[in-house]
Formats: structure tokens, sequence, C-alpha cells
């Protein structure tokens, strides 16, 4: 199992998380910390078990492709921190 | 003032809105003037939604007079704040959502209003459910009703101090690794988790989607087995949620455990933890086998990797379903530069410590190069521990053990995660399978340094879809100890 510690930065990164100096420091010291705990699962003997992803029976829910009614758009657009018309606004993601 | 109802289990509330003795409007105003005396001490409710309650309360009083058959008519409900009510305002207990308005009704909350029940307020929580002491909400901090120097457990410590402290009848919780059962067991209420996929998920807030589950929080077990009789069951909505036909609970309650195999387990050796638990566990059990129970031993060998295995799937999980809050549709927003500024700085402003923790541990475990070492591992440690429980089973019908390994902790006595996130050490197997499990007080103690006797929690276990026997088998160790009555909650101004 990986022994490493970890890149706090670069996770935070992956995640969106802007974290402050102080955060890097100690959610960083507190993740490397509950890393060592959870390395005690390199003692089983997972060889050949399989993964579980869910536990009860599971299996594709398939329905009619067809126009049902569904939340009125006004109301989840006034949720929205901004919106234009009938869109969610956010800031420009295309560079000029 | 006169508490002529708010101390009535739902099961006699019902009964008495539905033979016409007493009115759900009467109910919710007595329930109403209850809530603002003591919500000052204890701080349950986020959101208490009076108006709404009292229109409620109209239309339940009309149904009835019209004929109707209502369960739960006029049961006062706290609804736990990561479950969407229409129109009211569901938080998380997160500055992330401190505004959001839901646009629907989640299908859990839904059918108990239509069983009668009424929403008195949304009940605070540990933010996005992650915590076991309620301490990680953003927006209230809730004391525990038996002594408030104590926090009231969580994830679901706002329901579990609502309905420990008369403020509603059935309080509806979450739990993703025992955040009904914990906080349950510290504030001396029946707490149910049902099978994974028994009650449908729709409209409660993901956390960790295949662990996440609804259940009630109630003074009796009986009131318990209402609210799942009127929750449980498919819905089209949740493609996760299980379509076989539902075996009502309320009707299997059952006064003795004859012909029952009860499996304790060798791992969860109750010495570990105190001679005074030690004492009450072992009367519990013994008191299980004077009811008829055979008592059995078990073994869960891979149990112990619990805390573990559940710290990189929940996580794993968060990270995947918080992603949605990105200040784009929904709650807060932090303005930025760039788009993906704006991402950062909203994430930043609007999660707590415990949620950053969770979600950068989760993308970690994740991320390329970790996948298999950490993700899959605990996954197929979760097969491992499944497997115990099913051959667990072969030997027993019901298993037996603590639900937690102490009583409710004074407010900061948990500051290092890990601390806290043992303190679901023995609910978390039952939850990697996705096994109903319940909590029944069992005893009091008083906890070094405290001076007021605390609750203690059993907890009960029995293989899927086994509701009708858990609670069953509940009730008769309810009726026979009682231990529930024995002390009431501390309301200093309030309790006569």
């Amino acid at each position: 199992m990986a022994s490493e510690t970890i890149d706090i930065r670069y996770v935070a990164k992956l995640a969106a998380l802007a974290l402050t100096n102080d955060e890097v420091e100690t959610f960083g010291r507190q993740l490397n910390d509950l890393l060592e705990h959870v390395n005690a699962l390199s003692r089983l003997d997972i060889q050949s078990v399989a993964a579980t992803a869910q536990v009860v029976e599971s299996r594709n829910v398939m329905r009619e492709d067809t126009p049902r009614p569904c939340l009125d758009r006004d109301r989840v657009l006034a949720q929205a921190p901004q919106r234009q018309g009938a869109f969610f606004r956010v800031p420009r993601i295309i560079a000029e | 003032m006169q508490r002529a109802y708010v101390e009535k289990s739902a099961a006699q509330i019902a009964a008495d809105v539905q033979s016409g003795r007493v009115s759900a409007a009467e109910i919710v105003e007595e329930t109403l003037a209850h809530v603002d005396l003591v919500e000052p001490a204890l701080g349950s409710y986020l959101t208490v939604l009076a108006d709404a309650a009292r229109a409620a309360a109209v239309r339940v009083d009309e149904r009835v007079r019209g004929g109707e058959q209502l369960p739960l008519a006029g049961v006062p409900l706290a609804v736990k704040d990561n479950m969407c009510l229409d129109g009211t305002r569901t938080t998380c207990g997160s500055k992330i959502l401190e505004h959001w308005i839901a646009p629907y009704t989640a299908t859990a909350v839904a059918r108990m209003l239509d069983a009668g029940a009424i929403a008195i307020g949304k009940a605070n929580c540990d933010e996005f459910a992650m915590g076991s002491s309620c301490e990680n909400s953003a927006l209230g901090v809730t004391r525990n009703p038996y002594d408030t120097t104590r926090v009231p457990g969580g994830s679901s410590g706002g329901s579990a101090a609502a309905v420990a402290a008369y403020e509603a009848a059935v309080g509806l919780g979450s739990d993703t690794g025992g955040s009904i059962r914990e906080p349950g067991a510290f504030c001396n209420l029946v707490a149910f988790k049902p099978t994974y996929g028994r009650i449908s998920r729709y409209g409660l807030i993901a956390f960790a989607s295949s662990l996440d589950q609804i259940g009630p929080l109630t003074r009796t077990v009986e009131d318990a087995a209402l609210a799942y009789d009127a929750m449980a069951g498919y819905d089209p909505m949740d493609a996760t949620s299980i379509d076989r036909p539902v075996e009502a609970a309320a009707s299997a309650l059952r006064d003795d455990l004859r012909g029952l195999r009860v499996g304790l387990v060798r791992e969860f050796e109750t010495k570990a933890l105190g001679p005074e638990l030690d004492r009450i566990y072992r009367q519990a059990y013994a008191d299980l086998e004077r009811l008829g129970a055979e008592l059995v031993e078990v073994s869960l060998p891979t149990a112990e990797y619990g805390v573990a295995t559940y710290y990189l799937i929940a996580p794993a999980e968060c990270s995947s379903n918080l992603a949605r809050f990105d200040g784009v549709r929904y709650g807060l927003r932090v303005e930025g530069d760039d788009v993906r500024t704006m991402y950062d700085k909203t994430r930043a402003a609007g999660f707590g410590p415990e949620v950053k923790r969770r979600i950068l541990i989760g993308t970690y475990a994740l991320s390329s190069g970790y996948y298999d070492a950490y993700y899959v591992r605990a996954q197929k440690a979760r097969t491992l521990i499944a497997r115990d429980f099913a051959n667990a089973f072969e030997r027993c019908d019901v298993i037996a053990c603590p639900a937690a390994s102490c009583p409710a902790f004074e407010f900061g006595a948990k500051s290092d995660p890990y601390s806290m996130y043992l303190m679901d050490y023995y609910t978390i197997p039952m939850s990697l399978a996705g096994l109903p499990a319940l909590s029944v007080p069992c005893g009091w103690t008083t906890p070094a340094g405290g001076s007021l006797p605390m609750p203690i929690g059993l907890q009960l276990c029995t293989p899927l879809f086994g509701e009708p026997l858990l609670l069953g088998a509940a009730h008769a160790y309810e009726r026979a100890t009682n231990h529930a009555a024995a002390r009431t909650p501390v309301l200093d101004g309030v309790h006569a």
C-alpha cells in the first residue's frame, strides 16, 4: 500500500478547494495521520476478493423516454447565485 | 404550561387525533409552545416551521374528519436539515446552503406527511452529515437534553435532541456510518437504520450514496415501526431503492425472544469499555437470554477494519457528491476573476473543516496512482466485512453489541478528527454491509467528571430485510427492561 505523504496542494487543486497556508499545514498533518490508520488495510489478504460497490441487489433501471413533469424552471433558477433569463450566469469560460 | 401530549408517543398521539379526542391543531400548538420554551437551551432546530405546521394541522384535521385513516395523524415531526421539504430552507448545516430553499420534498418526508405527521422544524446536524457530535454544524450548537454540557451525538444530533426533549415525537435522521444510531444512543432513543435501499434517498442531499440511509429516531420501538411502515418501499425517483414488497413491522412486534438465536460478537468484548459499560452490556445480554433467546458466540474478524474501510469509501463518495456545490446553480457563490477561481473560493468559504478534510481524503483516494491502493482495496475490505456478517448469520438470527464505546461526551472532547471517527467503531460495519440495525436504550451511567447519568444504547442487527424481526426483538427487550423510562431530560425551568 502507498506510504508516501499527501501532496495536499495538488489534491486541493483537484478538489477545487482554495486552502490557506494554515489549512495546508493542518490538513496535511491530519490526512497523513489518517492514512497511517487506513494503511492497516494492507494487512488484509484481498488477492482473490471482488470489490463491493453496492451491497444490496442492484440492476439497471429503465423507463420510457417520454416527457414528464419536472421542477419549475423559474423556481429552480430563483435559487441561482446569478441568472440571466433562462440561464445560469457564470464568469467567462472561453477566452476572448 | 400543561404538557398533555408532547410527552406521549407517536402511536398515542395518532390514536387520539384519529378518534377525535384531540385535534392535530391542538397538538401543534402545544408542541410549538414547548419548542419555544426549550429551544434557547437546546438548539435542536435550525428552522422552526410554525406557520406551515399550523396550516398542515388544519389539513390533517380535515382529512381525519373526512374519514381517512392516518397512522401518524397529528404526530410532530423533526426533519434533519439534509432532507428537502418544498418551500423550506434546507441547509445541511452548511454555510454553502445557508439560504437555499428546497424546491421539492424528499420522498421519505412526503410519505411521513402523507401518513399525517406534521413537520415542526428542520433539525440541526453535522455539516453534510459528517460528524458524530453535531459540533460540525456551521449554523448552530445543539445540546444533549440529558446534560446540556454534553453533545447530542451526530450527525443527526438535532433530530435526536428534539425527540428526546419532546419537541417532536418522531425525528428523521440519516445514517451513513452511525449517524442515526449514535445520537439515538446518546439521547435515550430508539434509533433505527433500515436496510440500505429500503427507504428512498430521493431528496436526501447525498453524502456517501452507497451508504446513506434514512431512518427514524423515536422514544419507543412501536413508534419506530410506525414510521418505518410509513416510509419504506420502492420509489421510482431513487433507482437504488429496493423494489420488493415491504413486510409491515408494526404488526410484527413481539413480547419475547423464544426461538431466536442472538449472536454476541467475539471481537466486540465489552471489558475494553470499562467496568460500568461492561456490566451494563452483560446485563443486557442476560436480559435477552431471560426473554427466551439462545445466546451464541459469533465472529466478525474483519470488523476491526471497518473504520479504515469507511474512511476511504465514504470520503471518496463525498468528494464526488459534493462536487456539485460550485457556486453555479444554487447556494453560496464567491466571485472570482474566472470560473476556476470562483469554484475554488466558493468552496473554500462555503465548506467547514471536516467537510474539507473528507473531500481532500476522498479526492486523494480516487486520484490517479492511488485509486487501486486505497479505494479499490477498501471496496474489497467491504466485501470481507459483509461476508463476515453472512457467516455470522448462519449461526444466529440477531446480533447484539454496543451502539457506541462511551456515553455522550463533553463539547470539544474529541478535537482530534480520528478520535471522532472512532465513535462509529460499532456502527460502521453494519453500514458497510447494508444491514438493518438499531440502538435501543439499555442502561445509564454517570461518566467520569460528569454529574448526571447518561443513557447507553444496545445495538441489534439482523440480515438484510430483517426489519420486522429486528423491531420485534427490540420491542420485546424494551418491554421487559424499559430503561428509557428511568430518567427524564433536564429541561430546566420547564420540566415540573
